[in-house]
């Protein structure tokens, strides 16, 4: 019920009996960009979207009201304007990497959406070592973010992308960690495997206290790497003005701003694919009458649900706390999130080898 | 710097390095004058080392409009208008102190009725000024969210002078001899309706700001500054008196009713950033608490004292001084006896606040620099002038 998996089967059916098997394989690789880059640009614009009215609702005013009903399409018409806006390199910059860093940033975040799974039956590639794709990946922009700020030519530039090349390679440790707890316990990095080992209850209610400790340094250490606040001082407008897209205009900045909010959404998927289950709706036990009536809502809805859900968790941080120093960032990563998230994975690992999980 | 061969084709933008960084690894930059931290057109020229700050050197003089030579040129009753544009969030209190070195030259004597309407005036200014103050300093540690709940209030305040004095931010009410008109008939309800308003908001400022862990250690222990120090620099008001120093003109040379009512001079001892910021906080209360006694005591009478069409001070210089949202407003007349001052000087809060910052700031981080900022309350016009 409820499944794209027919849908994707009968093309994948039609096009290798029509076409020769190269030129299918070619065909299904267009029609999986095309679907990635109209995700990545319609996330792009939900999210910010979403920020914009979150953050208006807390900050009791209005937030965008004059563009299209309720102001919907206020983050087309930015986009549309940032696109059609002239694509500016400042004087005495290193243009080749300057122009080259926002599209690694987006690329990156691009690559990354290919193991997530967004309803059942419904992913780009189930690769064996699908978690580990992901954190690998997704450190890569870290390089892109540097690359900006070398190449700027700009002191503040240069400063944000060094707070942000500490603050990501910092983060990702305890991130990673956290990650390996639930990895542990399923015992397999393939997405496929973790989501369903979560049938009969997700992993934050399934893996006892441990598992819940491993979701709050999730939460907190993947707020960091993709520095949005009260982890942002990589951008820190009070500080660094914009940090390590001070000199980026237009579309180029637009990359930057896409990518930021997508990299958003994909640490909430996830968090929400490892702790709650991704696609998998909410199970208690086996063969029980709540399970069937869970079971009727769409597989998509659960995991868009707990995605979003997350974010506003995120966006919700945002709104509500001051900036930290970076002194305090390093120490809180280094002093109290990775020694209690190493001391909590021999926990998990524990608990796994005894089977104390439900 | 090596220019190549297109760059003549662009005006290349001149960069000021009044220091070359003498050490090997510093880095010298610019803050301002157009920079999102600054409040305004404040420049600094900050040497760093990585993130710790060697030296912190303010340039000023971009928002200069000569106020104080204009005002030669302006009658007595001219040039306290002016003064509105200087610390533009304490206008009234400008005006104020203005007012009441003119009258001390003319020994005006000012009506009752007038005394504790500007002393009511007063305190909603302070309290307007110190509830931006809020909303801008949790924005500079960034917090975004306060500087709303912070203008939904002044956003009252401002419709209370709006009524009376016509204008909200450039009010000019204050005149020689008392205020320039009567308050409005609905002063007294909406000034109630704002202190019950305000008074269940300000336990939300300290909710979301003031208890916050992140908030406590960016503030606590950075931008140190001893009370000997403070006096030294000539630092005034509530940053003065976060180290202690006893400045609180109000108390000390207490002007008009001041000395009729009962509020407390906030004192905090650690001289840190978190005590100029709870001495703000604190002293909203006691404003809120003066502004409770007076409200329901406006005498009757006149509002204005009678005064002649033109005036001319006598020969001879006169100093008053005030206390400002920021700190010590000094007037200084010149007069030769004419209807114009012969010179004028103004002693701002805001300029020798700013003289401390690079005291403080060393061997802090650049987002201290930022929190000190916020915690001295600079307001770039009233340092210009």
């Amino acid at each position: 019920m409820w499944s794209f998996e027919n849908i994707s089967h009968s093309i994948d059916t039609w096009l290798y009996n029509t076409f020769s098997p190269t030129t299918a394989m070619l065909i299904e690789f267009l029609i999986i960009a095309i679907c990635i880059i109209g995700l990545f640009s319609v996330l792009g614009l939900v999210l910010i979207m979403m920020e914009r009215k979150v953050s208006a609702w807390m900050q009791v005013r209005l937030g965008p009201n004059r563009v299209g009903p309720g102001g919907m399409f206020q983050t087309v018409a930015d986009t549309l304007k940032l696109i059609v806006k002239e694509g500016m390199t400042p004087n005495n910059v290193d243009r080749f990497l300057f122009n080259l860093a926002p599209f690694i940033v987006m690329i990156v975040s691009m690559v990354v959406l290919a193991p997530l799974m967004f309803a059942k039956n419904f992913q780009i590639w189930d690769i064996n070592i699908g978690i580990l794709f992901i954190t690998a990946v997704s450190s890569v922009s870290v390089i892109g973010i540097l690359m900006a700020g070398w190449a700027s030519n700009n002191k503040y530039s240069l400063l944000g992308a060094m707070r942000s090349g500490a603050q990501i390679v910092s983060y990702e440790l305890s991130a990673g960690l956290s990650i390996l707890a639930i990895v542990v316990l399923t015992g397999s990095l393939k997405i496929s495997d973790i989501i369903n080992s979560q049938e009969n209850g997700w992993w934050i209610f399934k893996g006892h206290i441990p598992a819940i400790i491993a979701f709050v340094i999730f939460i907190i250490a993947v707020t960091a790497e993709t520095n949005r606040a009260p982890f942002d001082l990589a951008e820190a407008e009070s500080e660094l003005t914009a940090g390590f897209h001070t000199e980026y205009s237009g579309m180029k900045f637009a990359l930057f701003f896409l990518a930021e909010y997508v990299n958003v959404f994909i640490v909430c998927a996830v968090g929400a694919t490892l702790f709650l289950g991704g696609w998998m709706p909410l199970h208690f036990g086996t063969g029980n009458k709540f399970n069937e009536v869970m079971d009727y809502i769409p597989s998509s809805i659960w995991f868009f649900g707990k995605t979003f859900f997350l974010i506003f968790v995120i966006m919700w941080f945002r709104w509500t706390f001051p900036r930290l120093r970076i002194d305090q960032l390093l120490n809180l990563e280094w002093k109290y999130l990775l020694p209690i998230s190493m001391f909590n994975l021999l926990l998990v690992t524990v608990i796994a080898i005894l089977k104390w999980h439900f | 710097m090596r220019r190549n061969k297109k760059s003549h084709l662009y005006r290349e933008t001149q960069i000021v390095e009044t220091h070359s960084a003498d050490v090997e690894g510093d880095l010298v930059i610019n803050v301002g004058p157009q920079h999102p931290a600054t409040h305004g057109v404040l420049h600094l020229v900050i040497t760093i080392n990585g993130e710790t700050i060697k030296k912190v050197d303010p340039h000023l003089g971009y928002i200069h409009r000569s106020i104080e030579k204009m005002c030669e040129s302006l009658s007595y009753r001219q040039f306290i208008y002016v003064t509105s544009r200087m610390d533009y969030l304490s206008s009234h209190i400008n005006n104020h102190g203005c007012a009441l070195c003119v009258e001390k030259g003319l020994q005006i004597q000012v009506p009752p009725r007038a005394q504790v309407i500007r002393v009511l005036m007063d305190e909603l200014t302070r309290l307007a000024s110190h509830q931006l103050w809020w909303g801008a300093m949790t924005m500079d540690v960034g917090a975004l969210t306060p500087f709303f709940h912070a203008f939904r209030e002044r956003e009252m305040i401002n419709d209370i002078m709006e009524e009376t004095c016509g204008a909200r931010l450039t009010m000019n009410y204050m005149v020689p001899g008392g205020v320039m008109a009567d308050i409005h008939p609905n002063f007294q309800r909406k000034v109630k309706e704002f202190i019950t308003h305000f008074k269940t908001k300000i336990g939300e400022y300290d909710e979301l700001v003031t208890g916050n862990v992140i908030f406590q250690n960016r503030m606590k222990g950075v931008g140190y500054i001893s009370k000997e120090d403070a006096i030294s620099y000539g630092m005034t008001g509530p940053s003065a008196r976060g180290s202690a120093v006893q400045c609180d003109i109000r108390k000390l040379y207490p002007y008009e009713v001041y000395d009729k009512v009962q509020f407390d001079e906030i004192l905090e001892t650690d001289g840190d950033s978190f005590a100029r910021y709870m001495v703000r906080m604190k002293e909203m209360h006691q404003s809120l608490s003066i502004i409770e006694q007076l409200i329901d005591n406006i005498p009757d009478g006149d509002f204005q004292a009678k005064t002649k069409a033109v005036l001319k001070l006598p020969k001879g210089e006169f100093y008053s001084r005030i206390e400002t949202a920021r700190g010590e407003f000094g007037v200084y007349i010149v007069s030769e006896g004419g209807t114009t001052p012969y010179r004028i000087k103004f002693r701002s809060p805001g300029f020798s606040n700013l003289s401390a910052l690079d005291h403080m700031a060393r061997g802090g981080k650049i987002g201290d620099l930022v929190a000190m900022m916020g915690t001295l309350d600079l307001v770039i016009p009233d340092i210009d002038r």
